[in-house]
């Protein structure tokens, strides 16, 4: 005697945590079962390993009906066919797009086109996230993506609205988004000791600080163009543009020496590595300068996070700075600046080093 | 002219793509009512069009209004094919026919389609303007409320409760008709779903009228069918129980509620006009033999077995004067009714006399093609037929009415089996409709306040019982004779006292049989439907002794007729009544003593069923106490060798059960293991597991001995298809498979809710069909509903229930003061909002105390006058009544724990929001109060597809489309302005399925009432002026006392 059909409809829908977290895991209803057999659930309430299948079975059903409307999630809220309630809702949605950090760091700044089947079958095996479940983290990605990469305004505040995420889990989608858009390099080798956490806070702070969103903050002259480019989604062109003028601070010699000279004044004594900076400080202010100039072209942009590691955190960590001097390096010689008398692109460089000094901090481990 | 209909479309949203190339839908909206058709402007290229648009008007007859239900049709417009159907929705508008009931339908409605399911939805507003129309030839019945409830609706106070009432229409099947094979599967659903709504609306109007005739102005328990008979056709039948109600405002002053009928009443209270079925008023009873019968088509007549336990009883002599005197009043007022039954399963106070037990009668019948749809007139006898049965068995218990009376059908080809099957009761005549009431008033005033175990006494003449059985003096009030096992198809009546916690028994049964045609098959079934009455009434039995209770409330035996089988299932709630004896426990014998391993066998499994009663009756609380000796040896001590006799006699009836009399005084049911078929059955018996702790389950209203529910409640449906392997189908593996069956899906139950602990399953609901050959389908619909375990309730409750105990026996002293009862009682009414609130969410020791305080059994009053005995215990009475003082005291505790209640409900309520529609099979909703019934929610709806696979296989398909079912109730619901469904029921859920092309097929009928609820914590202003109107129905009792 077998079941041909074994349902149970409630009318409000019973959401089992449990199982929706095997569910997002990708397990098949198998799998499910047996994860659940050990977990020792069959002790506890006294079922039968045949319950605890209808019942997997009947969870896995809801929430394969539950997804078409979890990909729109104002849907999931106005919909009349599931009597949910709005907490339980809150939980399908933010557990539905959360994603697993090995899974985003492998995806981060790849171009979220069709990814296809064989690279997804390369992460899943590289990171042990079932197939499925990278298909779901990157469909996510990808659905996301498409819905704000076109709109105005605050990127984290779209996925938010259109999305219904907690404030937390928007913000690293628009990280997501950032890095997807601007295609930054993060899969190589020397990235890989960066985590997630360190990339989605660099995004945020460049979203705040470089792009044409962020101009608002900024002295007003809106750029013309500004009109048809995304506020949030890329970068400032105009910015990265004027960026080129800050070459002259490695250029000019006297500046260069006049920097230098400044930095080590204020620092001596203070620094347990001065005689490596001061050693390295051209090198060090050559690369970030450069850096700076080198953005308007793409390719340069996209090895932006490559170059700060080749050119400033591998030079400092072989020297072995602590993080402490790197801060106060980094203070100092953005500080310093302003001293120079002739440079005249002061709140251009504050625009690019707040932001660089941060992420620089935030990167700086091993 | 008399009504004008407005609709307003206003908006549509998640409309699905139409157009593939620009992704979006160019949708406009017909709306139909009758012949009338008007249309909305198409609103271009959007997925949430804002049609916004006029006020279309029909100007229809009322007639008209009742019958047809509004058609809204959602299109995609194309200009150049033929425009796309969308979807549709159908609303029934009969909820706005009513003055008491909504004003307004407004809301968002799921758009429709019978074969891709909930496609968006749309936002309709609709309104009646209704003229007043005082002709009175008029066809329509605008103006009666109907409920699915079966019970009086909460706010309402019943002033008269006429009778039965029933009607069927017929007609063709549009699924069956030559133009199905060459229109599309959507239009023939449609068609389907439109002539059914069609019909129940016509039949809705044809039950109002009668009870316009009789004067009522609502229908109570209001059951609609459908039998879908194929290729003879639709036939639509409902019954129901017509009432005349009032509406209780909260500051309604207490009106007793005996107040007799206005004069007109006096009329016969039913005089049909001829072209409504044409029954003749005054037709004496009729005894029929069971045999005879007018069968213009093929009939089978089956004998039915009369279900009372083996209780049957009488008033004793002494009582008999008096017994007869009330029996001819009610007979009076009940046998100018063709049919004296009541679809209702529990009663106002005072209403529920005694309780013979249950009577059902089944028929088997041959189905042909309905000639002439207008004259039903073979439907209409075949059930006619078994009312009449029914009512002689009635009679036969010595009762006049039919109680928790119900119909149902079961249908296979071209054989059909017709079910009825009720209560026999004795009812007060006072709340029916009777010219004699005041004549006889003098008399009632002693007889017509039940104590709690009134309802136990039998009404049947002990020295003329209608079967073999055996009786005992009533353990609570000493007087009356009670049998030793009580079956009824009510609820358990508020006032009953029971001990521990009750739980659901299930009886399950199948029987082989032969592929057979016609004559020779319903010749065959009716040969086996005897067998199978028997072996479920045993299985029952054996059950309900194992777990150590004494009566069965809410029985439902459905036998459902397949292809090459029959399906037996029962279910009922177990209790232990105080009022009954205990039970006494179950001995196997064996056939072959000579067996010395056989013998040990024996030994070991009555040790088992030892065991299992032992640990049954510690699960279930059931500790009667011990009966003090002085009661014992009071002043009738024959009792037990009257029923020492009588057993003598059962004795040679049964083949099976046999009545142990060398057992003493605990008389233990006896079971033989002379083959191997009764071994399964003891063994089967074994198997049957507790549900896990915290897990209560009953199929009544509510579970005796809960009564501190919080708010949590979560309705289902639960589904399963069986398939059976073909191979060496045996009585007893087929027995076995649907035994699993159905406890595999309780383990589920249990299993999936277990995040609801401690919780009980109230209103557990199977049905069972044979869909094909070697399918099962069990459908169950209950209710969870989560309660308090904090124990101070319990306790107190325990405490009530000694103090109750004492104090029952105590009962006959109370008679001799009726007066300074009565002040009391009425004394206790601040402390009623506990009590208020009890009796609507369960029926629990805590009432009764009240009631029983002032009531007065007048059989036991005649005992006392005629008993010298009596005298001298007369003078010991005023010590006595101490204790009943104390009963009232601790009653007034209770107050707490309702404000614990409260408390206990408050935060719940706080996580609500907007929107939510509630749904339960039950009359009421627990830590709420029913404000207003918004009207009967009554939808049928079909569900085809042509990609099974792609939907999910059969589960999938179903899953969906019983979750698009729950969705449109409750939209609907919420357009009428409602937050809940109560005496919510899943009448039908006929699922077919080819897999091998892909399709399936399922049509769900759903039934239940809208209402308006609001929190008891809201509440909290308006419940002090609330205890009035609630506990008037109990005071009124105690007027008539005065």
């Amino acid at each position: 005697m077998t079941n041909e059909l074994d349902i149970f409809v409630g009318n409000t829908t019973l959401i089992d945590e449990d199982v929706y977290r095997l569910w997002l895991d990708g397990y098949s209803v198998s799998d499910a079962v047996g994860l659940r057999v050990r977990s020792g659930i069959l002790e506890q309430t006294g079922a039968t390993a045949g319950v605890l299948q209808s019942d997997t079975m009947d969870h896995y059903r809801t929430f394969h009906m539950l997804e078409r409307l979890l990909h729109t999630p104002p849907k999931l809220l106005h919909q009349l066919v599931f009597q949910i309630p709005p907490s339980r809702q809150a939980l399908l949605i933010e557990r539905y797009y959360a994603f697993d950090e090995a899974f985003v760091r492998e995806v981060l700044g790849k171009k979220l086109s069709k990814g296809t089947k064989k690279d997804l079958d390369d992460i899943s095996t590289k990171t042990g996230v079932t197939l499925k479940s990278c298909r779901r983290q990157f469909d996510n990605f990808k659905r996301v993506f498409k819905v704000v990469e076109e709109m105005r305004g605050s990127l984290a505040g779209n996925i938010q609205q259109h999305f219904l995420l907690s404030d937390r889990l928007a913000r690293d989608y628009a990280a997501v988004v950032f890095f997807a858009n601007n295609r930054f390099e993060t899969g190589k080798k020397k990235l890989q000791y960066l985590t997630f956490g360190d990339l989605a806070f660099c995004a945020e702070l460049m979203i705040q600080n470089w792009t044409p969103g962020a101009v608002g903050e900024q002295p007003p002259d809106p750029p013309p163009y500004s009109q048809v480019d995304d506020m949030d989604v890329d970068l400032d062109k105009e910015f990265l543009q004027d960026l080129k003028e800050l070459k002259v601070l490695v250029a000019d010699k006297d500046l260069l020496d006049l920097h230098k000279s400044l930095v080590c004044t204020a620092l001596r004594g203070k620094l347990s590595v001065f005689p490596e900076m001061e050693a390295n400080f051209k090198n060090l202010s050559r690369g970030l300068v450069n850096i700076a100039s080198k953005l308007t072209h793409t390719k340069d942009v996209r090895d932006l996070f490559v170059d700060l590691v080749e050119k400033f955190i591998e030079p400092c960590r072989s020297d072995r700075w602590p993080l402490n001097d790197v801060r106060l390096f980094l203070n100092q010689y953005s500080a310093s600046v302003h001293s120079l008398d002739g440079f005249r692109h002061q709140a251009l460089w504050d625009r690019y080093m707040v932001t660089l000094r941060s992420c620089l901090l935030r990167m700086y481990h091993d | 002219m008399p009504g004008k209909l407005k609709v307003k479309i206003v908006a549509g949203r998640h409309l699905p793509v139409m157009d593939r190339a620009s992704d979006l839908t160019d949708a406009f909206v017909e709306v139909k009512f009758g012949n009338m058709t008007f249309k909305t402007d198409v609103y271009h290229k959007s997925l949430n069009p804002q049609w916004n648009s006029e006020w279309f008007k029909f100007e229809v007859d009322d007639e008209d209004l009742q019958d047809e239900p509004l058609q809204i049709t959602v299109l995609d417009h194309d200009t150049y094919s033929a425009n796309d159907a969308i979807g549709k929705v159908y609303i029934d508008i009969d909820p706005l026919l009513y003055s008491e009931a909504a004003t307004v339908i407004s809301g968002w409605f799921p758009i429709y389609d019978t074969i891709h399911g909930i496609r968006g939805e749309i936002n309709v507003v609709v309104k009646v303007d209704l003229f007043n129309d005082l002709n009175r030839f008029r066809q329509s019945s605008c103006g009666v409320k109907f409920f699915c409830t079966t019970s009086i609706p909460k706010c309402y106070r019943a002033v008269i409760i006429h009778g039965f009432v029933e009607e069927l229409v017929v007609n063709e099947d549009p699924e069956y008709q030559w133009i199905d094979r060459i229109r599309t599967p959507r239009a023939s659903n449609e068609a389907r779903q439109r002539l059914i709504s069609l019909m129940s609306g016509e039949l809705q109007r044809k039950i109002g009228l009668k009870v316009l005739e009789m004067r009522g102005n609502a229908v109570v328990g209001y059951l609609q069918c459908f039998d879908l008979e194929g290729e003879s056709g639709l036939v639509v039948r409902a019954i129901g129980t017509a009432c005349t109600l009032d509406k209780l405002s909260s500051t309604a002053a207490f009106l007793p509620a005996c107040n007799s009928p206005s004069k007109e009443m006096k009329e016969s209270p039913l005089v049909h006009p001829p072209s409504h079925g044409c029954r003749s008023t005054h037709n004496s009873p009729i005894h029929t033999a069971t045999g005879s019968r007018l069968t213009q088509n093929f009939s089978v007549s089956v004998p039915t077995l009369i279900y009372t336990g083996m209780g049957s009883g009488s008033a004793g002599k002494e009582g008999g004067p008096f017994k007869a005197l009330l029996r001819q009043q009610t007979q009076s007022a009940l046998e100018q009714r063709e049919f004296p039954f009541f679809t209702l399963t529990a009663f106002p106070p005072g209403f529920l006399v005694h309780v013979g037990g249950v009577v059902s009668a089944r028929s088997v019948k041959l189905l042909d093609r309905i000639h002439n749809p207008d004259e039903p007139e073979t439907r209409d006898a075949w059930w006619a037929e078994i009312r009449q049965e029914i009512k002689s068995h009635a009679k036969a218990l010595g009762c006049h009415a039919v109680v928790g009376y119900s119909e149902s059908t079961s249908i296979c080809e071209e054989v059909c089996i017709l079910s009825a099957s009720g209560t026999a009761a004795v009812l007060n005549p006072r709340f029916l409709q009777d010219g004699t009431v005041e004549g006889c008033l003098e008399q009632r005033q002693e007889e017509n306040l039940p104590a709690g175990c009134g309802f136990c006494h039998i009404p049947y003449d002990e020295l003329n019982m209608p079967f073999p059985a055996h009786l005992t003096y009533c353990y609570s009030c000493r007087k009356q004779k009670v049998p030793d096992v009580l079956f009824t198809t009510i609820d358990l009546p508020t006032d009953a006292t029971v001990i521990g916690k009750g739980c659901l028994i299930q009886a399950r049964l199948c029987r082989l049989k032969k592929k057979a045609q016609a004559e020779a098959n319903a010749t065959a079934i009716s040969n086996l439907l005897p067998f199978m009455e028997y072996e479920v009434h045993t299985q029952l039995m054996n059950k309900l002794k194992l777990k150590g209770m004494n009566a069965l409330f809410g029985l439902r035996i459905q036998i459902t007729v397949g292809e090459n089988m029959l399906m037996g299932l029962a279910s009922a709630t177990g209790v232990y009544l105080t009022a009954l004896p205990t039970p006494g426990g179950i001995q196997i014998a064996g056939k072959t003593p000579n067996d010395g391993s056989y013998e040990q066998h024996i030994s070991h499994m009555q040790k088992k069923i030892n065991d299992t009663i032992a640990k049954n009756k510690e699960l279930y609380e059931i500790n009667p106490p011990e009966i003090p000796e002085e009661i014992i040896g009071s002043p009738i001590p024959e009792p037990r060798q009257r029923s020492r006799l009588l057993r003598s006699q059962s004795e040679s009836s049964d083949e099976v059960i046999e009545l142990d009399l060398s057992h003493g005084k605990k008389d233990a049911f006896v079971l033989e293991i002379d083959d191997t078929d009764a071994m399964e059955d003891v063994h089967s018996l074994l198997t049957d597991v507790p549900p896990p702790s915290g897990f209560y389950s009953c199929n009544t209203e509510i579970m005796p001995g809960i009564n501190n529910w919080t708010s949590e409640i979560q309705m289902f449906t639960s589904v399963r298809v069986s398939r059976l392997s073909n191979i060496n189908l045996t009585n007893q593996t087929l027995n076995k498979n649907f035994n699993d069956l159905c406890e595999n899906l309780l383990k589920s139950l249990y299993f999936k809710l277990r995040s609801m602990i401690p919780c009980c399953l109230c209103h557990v609901n199977f049905t069972v069909s044979l869909p094909e050959d070697e399918l099962i389908q069990v459908t169950v619909t209950a209710v969870a509903i989560t309660f308090d375990k904090h124990q101070a309730v319990q306790t107190t409750k325990t405490h009530v229930e000694k103090s109750l105990q004492r104090a029952s026996t105590d009962n006959e002293e109370l008679l001799q003061f009726p007066l300074e009862l009565c002040t009391d009682s009425l004394g206790s009414h601040p402390f009623s909002p506990a009590k208020e609130h009890l009796e609507s969410a369960s029926s629990n020791s805590g009432i009764p105390a009240a009631q029983r305080a002032t009531s007065i059994d007048y059989s036991s009053f005649a005992d006392r006058c005629n008993s010298w005995i009596e005298l001298i215990k007369l003078k010991a009475q005023t010590i006595r009544r101490g204790s009943i003082k104390t009963t009232v005291s601790v009653e007034k505790a209770s107050p707490l724990t309702e404000g614990h209640f409260r408390q206990r409900s408050a935060p719940a309520c706080a996580n609500s929001t907007v929107g939510v529609v509630k749904m339960t099979p039950l009359s009421f909703i627990p830590g709420a109060k029913i404000t207003k019934y918004l009207g009967i929610i009554n939808m049928f709806f079909i569900r085809e597809t042509t990609s099974l696979r792609e939907e999910g296989g059969v589960s999938g398909f179903l899953h969906a489309f019983i979750a698009e079912v729950f969705a449109m109730v409750r939209a609907h619901v919420a357009a009428l302005g409602g937050n809940a469904v109560v005496s919510y029921i899943m009448k039908q859920c006929v699922f077919m399925e080819n897999p091998n092309k892909n399709q399936a097929q399922c049509l769900i009928n759903v039934s239940g009432d809208a209402v308006i609820f609001v929190r008891e914590s809201e509440l909290e202003i308006i419940s002090t002026q609330q205890p009035i109107a609630s506990c008037q129905p109990a005071c009124g009792g105690g007027e008539i006392a005065t």
